[in-house]
């Protein structure tokens, strides 16, 4: 119980593909859309009228290295 | 089991996105500010460079200082709260969509456990996403950079991003067929030299984007571009190391099988 397991004693098995699918649909269009916003919305593209976005996620967007402006 | 690696995932980017907000504020926000003290006086002076602060459209009053008249946001909520907003719900999505390769990866790539395979994908993930991007189009403080260009710098940036994530996918997959033939050593080498090549090929051929303003302090520019590498240093290894840590014991125990159990001829 207190040993450090150095050689694990299990081998990985795959998690089956048909078990990921559905997360990974979900899960990449939602996030996909959440670094859209703090990338890119009301600087390189627009849905959202005004620059209030912009402005908030300035300096994020700055350091975190996409193009700004 | 899915679903919850990616819930783990982005709690871990939250966690990541907060340790990166504190070294932002530290290494980052000076720069910035030093920046906009830049754009400033070029404004003041009236400099005829492109340095001259973007203005966006019709009625898109975008200027940072103290000064002006039409702030929409001010530069300590933009520093504090718009930062750590910014910054960690860009590391809770960075965190999800790691889990979810994470869950392809286990497994499939070697014989690797869980926190041996988050660790390598978080230091992929770094190369691929923000090292091979920002060595070709790096990350510009405020006063850098021609707004007319914005569309084009923009494509090209993330262009960057997917050919090197593709090409990273591609090498892998190639380091794996080899292994047979040449073994693991020799198969990874090869398989790196020719994602380096390859990107060294894509990077000559694309264009370079030369927007400074001649008189911007070229150490203003180094230590923002540092800061912004090491912001996404914090992220990818807070995610990596703690992701592993924390999903070891699970994965282990409802997707891995028992080598002393294991079929014989396996």
């Amino acid at each position: 119980m207190t040993d450090i397991v150095l050689a694990p004693h299990t081998r990985p098995v795959p998690v089956p593909v048909g078990e990921i699918m559905p997360w990974a649909v979900f899960g990449s269009l939602l996030l996909l859309v959440a670094i859209y916003f703090v990338g890119a919305e009301q600087g390189a593209t627009s849905l959202i009228p005004g620059m209030y976005v912009h402005e908030f996620l300035h300096d994020g967007r700055h350091l975190l290295g996409f193009p700004c402006h | 089991m899915v679903g919850n690696l990616l819930l783990r995932g982005m709690l871990v980017g939250v966690i990541a996105g907060l340790l990166a907000f504190g070294f932002a504020r530290v290494f980052g926000e000076p720069e910035i500010d030093s920046a906009i003290a830049f754009e400033e006086l070029m404004t003041k002076t009236d400099t005829p460079a492109h340095a001259v602060p973007h203005s966006h459209g019709a009625g898109g009053m975008h200027t940072h200082g103290e000064a002006s008249e039409a702030e929409l946001v001010s530069r300590v909520t933009q520093a504090g709260l718009g930062l750590l907003t910014g910054v960690v719900v860009y590391g809770a999505a960075i965190g999800g969509l790691f889990a979810l390769v994470f869950a392809f990866a286990y497994g499939r790539v070697g014989q690797l456990g869980a926190r041996a395979t988050a660790a390598l994908l978080a230091l992929g993930a770094y190369v691929a996403i923000v090292l091979v991007p920002n060595i070709k189009y790096p990350a510009n403080p405020p006063a850098v950079g021609n707004p007319n260009t914005l569309g084009s710098r923009t494509e090209l940036f993330f262009l960057m991003i997917v050919v090197a994530v593709a090409a990273l996918t591609l090498a892998v997959a190639l380091a794996q067929r080899l292994r047979a033939r040449l073994g693991t050593w020799n198969a990874a080498i090869v398989a790196g030299v020719t994602f380096a090549v390859f990107i060294a090929i894509v990077q000559y051929a694309l264009p370079s984007v030369d927007e400074v303003p001649n008189q911007f302090s070229a150490d203003v520019l180094w230590r923002f571009r540092t800061a912004s590498l090491g912001i996404h240093a914090v992220l990818w290894t807070t995610i990596g190391l703690l992701f592993g840590a924390l999903t070891e014991r699970s994965m282990a125990a409802r997707f891995g099988q028992p080598i002393a159990a294991r079929p014989i001829g396996r």
